[in-house]
């Protein structure tokens, strides 16, 4: 990592343990978590490098991260904390925080599927309509192209529907969304 | 045995064929399930990681509507069964939780109604002795790597009901049914799960070792209880050899879909066509070797 690191205070710390409801002081460093994540290879900053930048409140080295998106929730880390931190509730606390600051690195796919891809289909069908959805993505991430060559075996597998199940309970969706995006606000 | 069906999203798609054999194997073994009507997405990973109210009210919704139906909830996917015991947990556990869950969605919510997943409910509802009871040779001699993923042990306050770093409920169930289930070490490895959308090339990377370990240990399929795992391991299977280099091709079945086979059900009602790599072949060799032992008077 570029420059020295320097302890900037503890304001993001407080505020990541308020928010994630888990307490970030207590690692130690015993990089328990990044020997068993399954993205370790692919992340510039592993789980255990996330959690010192949080303390030393490293606020844009981690909240512009393109680790922090890397992360699949697979949980092994939340498992295997050996002081109980929920390493991975901490992961989705720093990408809720950087689409808030506007900091989220420009090579997080993640962002754009899981905001307006999968939760818009959610929102308009009360169900996640996968076509719809993955075309949503394709357009927004303009990765147009990619896997387009498993459309056709998809198809003739029957797994992917043409046409959306709408919930008769789409109504009281949308209604939760509003109000959990006011919640949410109040955090 | 009843239970509220929440069948999730990806089971109308993508997983279709882990609704048909999970609703097939409960008709054969007389548990029924009615269909929570009008659920709606449990809002899986994108909800969690954007939104934590959301992710809370979205998997309460369901679990109110079960509520009224005064059952226990049984789902199959991983992802549902632990997003709706995560809100459950939290709910029950955080008064500030169920406060803004019961805001949202306009009612008091409790997170007292059970949420079972199909592996818990037949070994410890149904248990094993009924299995072994009702399978037949089917499986007999067929070598499968019990892949359990992430969200059906962990973490372990959530998903409750096995060991978070080395489950058996799989392989006690495929014992039972007459299956050999092989000793492996990644179990409970990660496959990259949602990352198959946004970053296809590690999700190759992670199938490519959990197929060719599972191949080493001498497996000659997988089983597994999670659409993503499923889709991970067949659909992407082609392209993580080209990328990290040639396996046998190995069929991943969905868990139900092998109970079902053990049970005497037809490979058409168990949806075995939606496989990307085929399990025919590996089936049909197993009836050859089978009908030969049989003709020479071995059984």
């Amino acid at each position: 990592m570029e420059g020295s690191l320097a302890w900037k205070g503890a304001t993001f710390l407080r505020e990541v343990e308020r928010r994630s409801g888990t307490p970030v002081s207590a690692c130690f460093q015993c990089h328990k978590c990044s020997t068993g994540c399954p993205v370790g290879p692919e992340m510039e900053l592993l789980s255990s490098q996330v959690m010192r930048l949080i303390h030393l409140g490293e606020e844009e080295k981690v909240l512009e991260s393109p680790s922090i998106w890397l992360c699949a929730s697979c949980e092994a880390c939340t498992t295997r904390c050996p002081m109980g931190i929920d390493i991975a509730g901490v992961m989705d606390t720093l990408r809720i925080m950087a689409v808030e600051r506007k900091a989220v690195s420009p090579d997080a796919r993640g962002e754009p599927f899981n905001r307006s891809s999968f939760l818009g289909s959610v929102k308009r069908h009360g169900r996640v309509f996968e076509l719809g959805m993955l075309t949503a993505y394709k357009v927004r991430s303009g990765q147009l192209f990619a896997d387009m060559d498993k459309a056709p075996t998809m198809f003739k597998k029957r797994k992917l529907a043409l046409l959306p199940t709408k919930s008769g309970s789409v109504n009281e969706v949308r209604d939760v969304f509003r109000k959990a995006e006011e919640e949410e606000k109040k955090r | 045995m009843k239970y509220a069906y929440y069948p999730g999203c990806s089971l109308e798609s993508t997983a279709w064929e882990f609704d048909k054999s999970t609703r097939a194997i409960c008709r054969a073994l007389g548990i029924e399930l009615e269909e929570i009507p009008d659920w709606v997405c449990c809002g899986s990973t994108p909800a969690h990681t954007s939104n934590t109210s959301l992710a809370v009210a979205l998997a309460m919704m369901n679990i109110e509507k079960a509520r009224a139906m005064k059952m226990d909830i049984l789902t199959a996917c991983a992802s549902c069964y632990a997003r709706l015991r995560t809100a459950n947990y939290k709910v029950k556990n955080d008064p500030a939780e169920r406060d803004r869950a019961s805001a949202i969605l306009g009612k008091p919510c409790e997170g007292t109604t059970p949420v079972r997943h199909i592996l818990d409910v037949l070994v410890n509802d149904l248990g094993l002795d009924a299995i072994r009871s009702k399978t037949q040779r089917a499986l007999e001699g067929l070598r499968v790597a019990c892949y359990y993923g992430c969200l059906l042990s962990r973490p372990p306050e959530i998903a409750a009901f096995d060991d978070p770093e080395h489950p058996t409920c799989m392989d006690d169930l495929l014992s039972a049914a007459g299956a050999t289930p092989v000793e492996w070490p990644y179990k409970t490895e990660c496959c990259g799960a949602a990352l198959s959308i946004t970053n296809a090339d590690i999700v190759c990377r992670l199938g490519h070792k959990l197929l060719s370990m599972a191949r080493r240990a001498g497996a000659d399929c997988l089983a597994v209880a999670c659409p993503l795992c499923q889709a991970n391991l067949d659909l992407r299977q082609s392209d993580a050899k080209k990328a990290y280099g040639e396996i046998p091709d190995t069929p991943v079945l969905y868990i139900t879909q092998l109970l079902g086979l053990a049970l005497g059900l037809t490979p058409d009602d168990l949806g075995l066509d939606a496989l990307i790599v085929s399990a025919a072949s590996l089936l049909e060799q197993r009836d050859t070797a089978k009908s030969a032992a049989g003709s020479g008077g071995t059984r």
